[in-house]
């Protein structure tokens, strides 16, 4: 599992624009492992999607190594580039279908490009319609068909390639919660089943909770942060990345005053009642800023902001509590405030 | 009314205005489809990016196309009668009616070309697509439609353009029209070529807008 397919070394890029030279990466660094699923997640303009598109060479970076299967895409040829990418499938934003060809057609479009017969490849293309549960709508044309269903032909088009990875360039940025969530599904499932390992790009962290192990968090072209998901989640070290994990709770940090701290569960404390026996047991009330408790990857991740009293005794008291039960408490007020108004940007 | 030896010409004069304007528009589809590629794929923004090449052609299409189409008609004397073996006749109308309609043509399939979605560019070529697959299975396929609706305004402006062939003794109801109806004062003649050259556009522009809107996938 630690074999890497995908390694990133040194990976700057800048584009001329009219107003100068912009950087969209500087000094990127990452590996990705086979089989994996990778998030990278950042704002708008932080430089993921120029990433992504640097993995199978859509974009040139200005210097830096990519290295995807022990290759140097770099040092490529043409032609050699191009087999290559057969096996770099991405899925976009917009779906990117051929609007003036059928469902099947566009599912048979890539084994055209390797040489199959069009009755062979439509064949073909039917067994992958099927993998995404969309063979009803074969011979329909994509204008006719939902965001969602879009997207499982686009899957099903990338499939049809036999790819050994997948990009995802947020590929669930257009569609509803109830659609995104279905096909995050699937992709799931197309890395169980096929073993392509999936690099998702998004810039919403519910997507990241939702199917990836890894993560990278990406800032103005940096990459700041990376670990396994539940690490960032329980403990995110950057200002970029904290404020990521405890997005929609900058307005409350207006309101708090004094003492603030964060306290992380992790596993199965999260179903314990610690908040209720505290105030029971210390006999001060505290104050819930912000709570987020979800489930990634089956373990119960949950973070809090908590408001103590103004009183330093009695906070302690609290502070101490939280350690005896395993907790590990974090002032946040300067931080967390800090990465709050930085959102206003 | 029209005498039977008049009918006679009138029909013959839209043989040949059939036959100048479908071979000018076939064999300006010829210089012009390729123009218009290259145009497209060497601009900045397309798949093969070529400054030198693009500003060459950019520049030799607009001066073509600045060229009043009846000085240009004279220019290219000397051209026709290499090509066709004299400089007047059917044949010899057709020779620079190519060489007017190669430019607007190329500069049409250009702009369709570059409606093409980016994104569906990008994604062909993440799929692995070179840049003839792209050419032929994208690009062209997808702005079919569009391909079309330039061809049909190509046929007009054709047409258009060959009435004045018949100015320096080209062939066609354009010539005749000028002949007889404008230099020997005949409204009975001029009249009816004018009605025919109408209809002949009308009726292209129809059945071109049918095919291209029937082959348009894009809507539900």
């Amino acid at each position: 599992m630690s074999e890497k397919i995908i390694e990133i070394k040194k990976l700057n890029k800048s584009f001329v624009t009219e107003k100068g030279e912009l950087t969209a990466l500087n000094d990127v660094s990452l590996g990705i492992e086979k089989k994996d699923i990778y998030g990278i997640i950042g704002l708008s303009g932080a430089g993921k999607s120029t990433l992504v598109r640097c993995m199978n060479l859509l974009e040139r970076p200005t210097s830096g190594e990519v290295i995807v299967n022990g290759r140097e895409l770099n040092s490529l040829s043409d032609r050699q580039l191009r087999a290559e990418r057969r096996k770099i499938g991405m899925i976009f934003q917009h779906f990117n279908l051929l609007m003036q060809r059928s469902v099947i057609d566009n599912v048979a479009f890539p084994l055209e490009i390797a040489g199959r017969k069009k009755k062979d490849a439509r064949k073909k293309a039917l067994e992958y319609l099927e993998a995404v549960g969309l063979s009803e709508k074969a011979n329909a044309y994509p204008a006719q068909l939902s965001g969602g269903q879009k997207q499982r032909v686009a899957i099903a088009r990338v499939l049809a390639s036999k790819p050994e990875i997948l990009l995802c360039d947020e590929a669930t940025s257009a569609l509803d919660p109830q659609t995104t969530k279905s096909i995050l599904a699937l992709l799931k499932e197309i890395n169980e089943k096929y073993g392509i390992t999936i690099v998702v790009i998004t810039h919403e962290m519910s997507v990241i909770q939702e199917i990836c192990r890894h993560v990278a968090v990406l800032e103005h072209g940096r990459l700041v942060e990376s670990g396994t998901t539940e690490e960032l989640f329980r403990a995110p070290k950057t200002a970029e990345a904290k404020r990521l994990v405890f997005s929609g709770s900058e307005h409350i940090l207006e309101m708090t005053s004094e003492r603030v701290v964060r306290v992380s569960f992790h596993g199965v404390s999260a179903y314990e009642p610690t908040i209720g026996n505290i105030v029971l047991e210390t006999k001060t009330p505290i104050n819930i800023l912000y709570a987020n408790t979800s489930t990634v990857n089956g373990n119960a991740e949950g973070e809090m902001l908590l408001q103590l009293p103004e009183d330093d005794e009695k906070a302690d008291r609290i502070i101490r509590y939280f350690r005896e039960k395993g907790l590990n408490p974090e002032e946040v007020n300067a931080d967390v405030k800090s990465a709050g108004n930085h959102n206003d940007n | 009314m029209l005498n039977q030896q008049e009918i006679i010409m009138i029909i013959e004069g839209l043989r040949d205005t059939l036959i100048i304007v479908g071979f000018s528009t076939v064999f300006g589809y010829v210089l012009g489809l390729p123009l218009g590629i290259i145009l497209a794929v060497t601009d900045k923004g397309g798949i093969k990016p070529n400054v030198i090449v693009y500003k060459t052609l950019d520049l030799v299409t607009n001066v073509l196309r600045s060229f009043p189409f009846i000085i240009l008609l004279v220019v290219l004397i000397p051209v026709t009668r290499a090509i066709v073996g004299k400089s007047y006749g059917i044949g010899a109308t057709i020779v620079p009616l190519v060489f007017a309609a190669a430019p607007f043509i190329g500069r049409m399939v250009e702009s369709s070309l570059k409606e093409v979605d980016k994104g569906v560019i990008e994604a062909a070529q993440s799929l692995g697509a070179g840049n003839g697959t792209i050419i032929f299975k994208v690009l062209i396929a997808e702005a079919r439609t569009s391909l079309l609706v330039g061809a049909t305004i190509a046929f007009g402006t054709i047409l258009g353009y060959s009435a004045m062939a018949g100015a320096v003794g080209g062939g066609g109801l354009g010539s005749i029209a000028i002949r007889y109806g404008y230099n020997r004062f005949q409204p009975q003649i001029l009249w009816p070529s004018v009605i025919i050259l109408i209809l002949l556009v009308q009726l292209f522009q129809i059945i071109g807008m049918r095919i291209s809107k029937k082959l348009d996938r894009r809507k539900k």
